[in-house]
């Protein structure tokens, strides 16, 4: 038989008995919708966390630090690789080097320090640091009031809410929930602060007359640790400082900790990257570090190197480690995240199948019924030449058409639940006076796998049944009425 | 066309026994019955019931193996055959008509003729076309988009009719066609068969256990008994329009597969 006139026999004999084969195919569809709304939750999520983590430069971000500044940590590259003071300072030269490395998109230094802010008459100590202009994109500035750094030299600063309040004269309790942007805060914007900070000015005299001897030592190993130490004790005299002071617009203010990797160090201001360089502000780790070239070639106490893709992370891990620095990242906690969401997936499927399970075995039952029913019409066709192949293909092909439309039915079904269930969890979020978010995505290869994944089911539920139709003696069919 | 030695629709059984397995005890429904019925022939299997007739239909249809023995049609053993070739045969060299009609309830008069057609994989603008015809010889041209429960007892055996010639057997297989109907209905039916088989050459062959119909219509008498033949004997059919036809199928001019 075609395969066009099967379809339509098949269909013709569905209609025929319309309200159990509707409730059948129900049936499969309150399966698919079960599992489409399973795993839609399940990719929903996933896609929601990625985005967040994207966004919290958490899993694209390797921190680089000189081997220099941790020395005493006994961990394997530091005993395997180059003595610490000979390994390389980290400096601009090392950050254009990283920075051009295949899959970087940015390796920006961390700078920040303690400062006296002025507002109005009143000082303010507080932590300063510089912002990338990539930090733009990060969720921590998604609720903020006002707006991002105009350029990244502008002398622009983006206030954190608890320093706006401290600025303000509102204190929080001790316990009470995290402070919010309001009108209050709304009039700091546009205000100004005056930034007063220690210039580190080099000493041209004495800054060329060091950099000889601290090649030496750098080339003299371990032992020499201790005249080392003496030789920066001279150094720091290549050096004076300067206060100076900036002044300040306020063009921002956010809720939320913009500096994601190391806990942010309680920095309250943030101020554009460039210009906070440009400014030369005497450094804790120009202290410590003491390098005697320092004076003029900056080293950074870390770099902050952007990847391209999280996938690419390691790659470019080990590619800065090969330079002769220290690294850091959270790939590893990527990679679990991966596994739970895998695993989640996986749950969430098998408690979708089971509905579509228990829909399999409705199928075999109609099927099995519509056979003891239509006997007699199995032994007629016989009769007038049907094959088995024709009859079980027939009724291969109910099951097929049951499966189609339960499918169909089912993706719209489980579509329109994970609406219901989007237009709830905004309404919700709206409420909290958070920013809306989708935990619900249904992609269009989900749509198409659930369908065929119905049909595929209703086909081997159908097996059984076809099977033993086609198994029917047509003359023992023929007697049965 | 040629005119080929043995028509088409000659049936020839050797010693073809069907026997029934009842728990410990086997019925033996056909036992050991040789036979040869000639291309065109318009036969009577007459008997009581249980005597074994349509137990030997059906073996002729290709519905039943049996059990030992062989059933050659057209010169092809029915028991060596796969199923799948038996559906074949079912599907191009046999028509059956029943007792109880068997029209699929929930399809029109035109999709129950067109349906034989469908298995026959037939093109779809041939099978209307062809199937308009076949209720149009049996006069139903006018009932094409009725069910079957709309119609009389008479008019479904018709219907059941046409769908049997629909693939221009060489065999036309009827058991008990006038079981379900009154004497003058059954008259109209055995006469309409009597036509076709005049006119599109098949063989015939009637289960019945009506003497009186069978020897009105019927060239030839077989009575079985417990699964055996107890009587073979020519008839002359009392039906008048053939009347002086003799027993021969000689002077019937048009054979299955040629136009009419």
């Amino acid at each position: 038989m075609k395969a066009h006139d099967l379809v339509e026999l098949a269909a013709r004999n569905l209609r025929e008995s319309v309200l159990r084969n509707s409730l059948t195919t129900l049936g499969i569809g309150v399966g698919v919708a079960s599992l489409v709304a399973m795993l839609s939750l399940g990719i929903g999520l996933q896609q929601l966390a990625n985005r967040r983590l994207e966004k919290s430069g958490l899993f694209d971000t390797i921190v680089v630090t000189s081997r220099r500044n941790f020395r005493g940590f006994e961990r394997d590259e530091d005993r395997n690789g180059p003595p610490p003071a000979e390994s390389r300072p980290l400096d601009e030269d090392a950050r254009t080097s990283m920075e051009r490395l295949p899959n970087v998109l940015e390796a920006t230094p961390d700078i920040r320090f303690i400062s006296e802010l002025r507002y109005g008459d009143k000082p303010h100590l507080t932590m300063v640091a510089g912002l990338p202009p990539s930090a733009k994109d990060k969720d921590a500035f998604d609720g903020m009031q006002g707006r991002f750094f105009s350029s990244d030299t502008a002398d622009e600063a983006i206030l954190q809410i608890q320093f706006a309040d401290e600025l303000l004269g509102i204190h929080q309790k001790v316990g009470e929930s995290s402070s919010k942007l309001s009108g209050q805060t709304q009039a700091l914007i546009g205000k100004e602060l005056t930034l007063h900070y220690a210039e580190r000015v080099p000493s041209p005299q004495l800054s060329e007359a060091k950099t000889a001897p601290a090649k030496e030592g750098s080339g003299s190993g371990d032992q020499s640790s201790a005249a080392q130490g003496a030789s920066k004790a001279g150094a720091m005299a290549a050096f004076s400082v300067v206060p100076r002071e900036r002044k300040l617009r306020i063009v921002g203010i956010t809720d939320q900790e913009p500096d994601s990797m190391r806990g942010a160090s309680g920095a309250r201001v943030f101020v554009p990257l460039q210009m906070v360089e440009n400014l030369h502000v005497m450094l804790p780790s120009g202290l410590r570090g003491a390098e005697p070239n320092l004076s003029t070639v900056p080293a950074y106490l870390s770099l902050s190197v952007r990847v391209k893709d999280p996938g690419k992370v390691e790659a470019v891990q080990d590619a800065i480690k090969k330079m002769g620095f220290n690294t850091f990242s959270i790939l590893d906690a990527t990679r679990s995240l991966r596994r739970f969401f895998a695993v989640l997936d996986l749950f969430l499927g098998i408690f979708g199948s089971l509905a579509l399970a228990v829909a399999a075995l409705g199928i075999v039952n109609t099927l099995v019924m519509a056979i003891l029913e239509r006997r007699h019409e199995i032994g007629i066709m016989k009769a007038i030449g049907a094959s088995d192949g024709d009859v079980k293909k027939l009724f291969f092909a109910e099951a097929g058409v049951m499966g189609l439309f339960g499918g169909m039915l089912g993706v719209a079904l489980g579509w329109s639940m994970g609406r219901l269930i989007n237009l709830g969890t905004n309404a919700y979020l709206h409420s909290q006076n958070l920013p809306s978010e989708d935990v619900w995505s249904v992609p269009w290869w989900l749509v198409a796998g659930a369908i065929a994944f119905a049909i595929v089911i209703s086909m081997i539920s159908g097996l059984y049944p076809a099977a033993r139709a086609a198994r029917l003696d047509p003359v023992e069919a023929l007697r049965y009425e | 066309m040629p005119e080929s030695p043995a028509r088409a629709g000659t049936i020839r059984t050797e010693a073809v026994c069907r026997h029934y397995h009842m728990g410990d005890s086997v019925i033996p429904a056909v036992d050991g019955i040789s036979l040869d019925v000639a291309g065109g022939n318009f036969v009577a299997l007459l008997g009581s019931s249980g005597s074994g007739k349509s137990s030997l239909l059906n073996l002729i249809a290709g519905l039943d193996r049996p059990t030992s023995g062989t059933v050659i049609v057209d010169g092809r053993n029915l028991a060596e055959m796969s199923s799948e070739e038996l559906s074949r045969y079912r599907r191009h060299n046999v028509g059956i008509v029943f007792q109880a009609f068997n029209l699929i309830p929930t399809m029109t008069l035109i999709e129950n003729v067109e349906l034989p057609m469908r298995f026959a994989e037939t093109e779809r603008g041939e099978r209307l076309k062809l199937a308009r015809e076949a209720l149009q010889r049996v006069g139903l041209g006018a009932r094409l988009a009725h069910r079957p429960s709309q119609l009389s007892g008479g008019e479904q055996q018709r219907a059941a009719l046409a769908r049997a010639l629909v693939n221009r057997p060489s065999l036309l297989l009827a058991d008990e066609p006038t079981g379900n109907l009154d004497s003058r209905t059954g008259s109209e039916i055995l006469g309409l068969i009597h036509a076709l088989n005049e006119q599109l050459g098949m063989t015939v062959v009637l289960v019945t256990h009506e003497r009186a119909l069978a020897e009105r219509y019927a060239e030839r008498l077989i009575f079985l008994a417990d699964g055996k033949v107890v009587g073979d004997q020519l008839n002359v059919p009392a039906f008048p329009g053939i009347a002086g036809r003799g027993s021969g199928a000689e002077t019937v001019t048009t054979r299955p597969g040629e136009a009419l």
